[in-house]
């Protein structure tokens, strides 16, 4: 019996992580789709099997397509686990026997934990929205544009009552043209875009104009400025609740030529583009290096996604934002190189079937440059002002961070000994962008030097009655019990 | 706050789509299909808990299993993120205050 339970494990199931599985699959590889959702699809493809928004100009074409993705995985004979959150990726130290060096995923299922040892694990974990904190960030009714979409596109939900948009990238667009779409109200759109990046972006602006996005952004920007009110150059934002309470958001002030306005708000949605969902590649200890173009760290991969981890490469926005058609094709790139490592198909053959979704990939990604760094957020959201809250799990405010700069604190690993930031069950992930931005400017130097948190699975909270699930040896039992 | 788009909320309707559950022991209804966070927030409920740490009302922020903001007790057990958990017919839901409990 093989002591390998599949050949290639695929761990996220949006275009990356189709894309990936379909393919390693059809060339005869046992592949594994591991997705912590019910439904595959991801984030940008979310509930694109069962969303009750049957009306497809609402969500537009470029949603639609992943239907296109789910047939190629069930004619591949892929095993989907839906429902499987993924906690651990690691390479035990001793060889297999065949060369190949297992890699054991930590996972849990239906309530119960289970190890499971595979040949070779595509990540494929995809990207999660810029933390944006600003003053009153964690009251209710402040949530993340992607969020409201998510509402939408699962269960046909969008605000009522006062509603405010605020930040700056094409997500934010597109969800106020899908609302426009759906006849939801929307109050007001805050553009936080700095006037200054314009000058930095323009000489991009070539590359942009034979971007496949282009013409599609464009259509709807122009259709959400004519439609609805529009506030550019907003240099400072604040979420407040009632007078002396906290329990919930009434109204979002704004700066704009230095003078501060105020909106009654029901619901704030913020958005400053997405970063990697590093999580699993850093604790699976991949290495890792800070994109100045992106302001994020990304996993250091080569051109098939291949991390410095022997056996574990990344596909798709994981590896570094470039959008869903990118992750498809860095998918399937990915697939064909761990395919090429298992010696299913040699160095040529891998080299030519890579050669379409190459260029596709090529296509893809022009004019990112110029979406980078025209949608950069400003300083003054990326490390904010003193009173705001970073740390949304532990309640550690930028000048908590700051004062522990001041008293040595020289990186985002100590913040956690002198504060607990970056400890409470989200794992960083919504302050570890924060928490780097602030530490670097206040010593004055690149967030490259200051580093990123150290991250250890489990990656994702599970119960001990989970880990007490997994199934024992004699010899297991016996080393913990006194005699 | 939120609300169902009607086309959406007339065939559920029509269909029998729904789901009774009960939020701090009053009766709700939802889509079938919906997260237990999607299904507070159809239901008008935008604070799903206060924190462990200065006891300050939270509601979802992420809807994508990143932002543990949505914890809620589930059929009594606490800590739940309420976005990766459909809700089920008879499912009791009910929103947290501060740390977890004991067998809870």
């Amino acid at each position: 019996m093989s002591r390998f339970d599949f050949d290639i494990a695929v761990v996220g199931s949006g275009p990356a992580g189709l894309a990936a599985a379909a393919l390693a699959a059809s060339k005869g590889a046992s592949v594994v789709l591991l997705d912590e959702q019910a439904e595959p699809g991801g984030q940008i493809y979310r509930a694109v099997t069962e969303t009750p928004v049957r009306d497809r100009k609402v969500l537009g074409p470029d949603y639609w397509h992943g239907a296109e993705l789910l047939g190629p995985l069930r004619d591949s004979g892929a095993a989907h686990w839906p429902g499987t959150i993924v906690w651990s990726v690691a390479r035990p130290r001793e060889d297999a026997p065949d060369g190949h060096r297992p890699i054991q995923i930590g996972l849990s299922r239906n309530g119960s934990a289970a190890m499971l040892t595979v040949r070779h694990v595509i990540l494929a974990t995809g990207a999660l929205e810029r933390p944006f904190p600003i003053p009153g960030w964690t009251l209710p009714g402040v949530l993340g544009a992607g969020a409201a979409q998510v509402l939408l596109k699962t269960s046909g939900l969008v605000p009522s009552g006062a509603t405010v948009m605020a930040g700056s990238g094409p997500l934010l667009w597109l969800l106020a043209w899908q609302y426009l779409q759906a006849g939801a109200r929307i109050d007001a759109i805050l553009d936080t875009t700095p006037k200054e990046n314009w000058r930095a972006a323009l000489p991009l602006l070539p590359g942009f104009l034979r971007s496949p996005y282009l013409g599609k952004g464009m259509k709807l920007m122009l259709e959400v400025r004519r439609k609805l009110t529009v506030i550019g150059n907003v240099t400072a934002l604040r979420a407040e609740g009632a007078i002396g309470g906290d329990s919930a958001l009434k109204s979002v002030v704004y700066t704009r030529n230095g003078t501060e306005h105020r909106l009654p708000a029901d619901t704030l949605l913020l958005h400053h583009g997405v970063i990697p969902n590093l999580n699993l590649a850093n604790a699976t200890g991949c290495a890792q290096r800070w994109d100045e173009q992106q302001r994020c760290w990304r996993p250091t991969t080569d051109e098939w996604g291949a991390t410095s981890v022997e056996g574990v490469s990344l596909a798709g926005d994981g590896a570094g934002i470039g959008g869903a058609r990118a992750a498809e094709e860095a998918g399937r790139l990915a697939a064909l190189d761990a395919l090429h490592r298992l010696g299913r198909i040699g160095r040529e053959q891998r080299d030519k079937a890579a050669a379409p979704h190459r260029a596709a990939l090529d296509r893809a990604l022009t004019g990112r440059a110029f979406l980078d760094t025209l949608y950069t957020p400003a300083e003054a959201f990326r490390a904010p002002a003193d009173d705001t809250i970073v740390c949304r799990c532990e309640e550690i405010t930028a000048g908590a961070v700051r004062e522990a700069v001041r008293l040595g604190c020289s990186g985002p690993n100590q913040a956690k000994s002198f504060l607990r930031c970056g400890m409470g069950p989200c794992q960083g992930r919504l302050c570890g962008p924060t928490v780097t931005e602030v530490i670097a400017a206040e010593r004055g130097v690149s967030p490259a030097e200051v580093g990123y948190y150290r991250l250890r699975p489990p990656v994702k909270p599970i119960t001990l009655a989970e880990l007490a699930a997994l199934p024992k040896t004699d010899a297991d039992i016996d080393a913990v019990f006194k005699h | 706050m939120f609300r169902r788009l009607p086309e959406i909320e007339t065939a559920l309707n029509a269909a029998g789509q729904t789901v009774s559950f009960t939020i701090d022991g009053r009766p709700a209804s939802a889509r079938a299909g919906d997260s237990v966070t999607a299904a507070l927030l159809a239901n008008g409920v935008t604070a799903c808990r206060t924190t462990a740490v200065s006891g300050a009302a939270r509601g979802p922020y992420c809807m994508m299993g990143v932002c543990y903001d949505c914890l809620v007790t589930i059929d009594g057990t606490g800590n739940r993120q309420g976005c990766q958990v459909r809700v089920a017919p008879g499912m009791a839901v009910e929103t947290q205050n501060g740390k977890r409990e004991v067998e809870r």
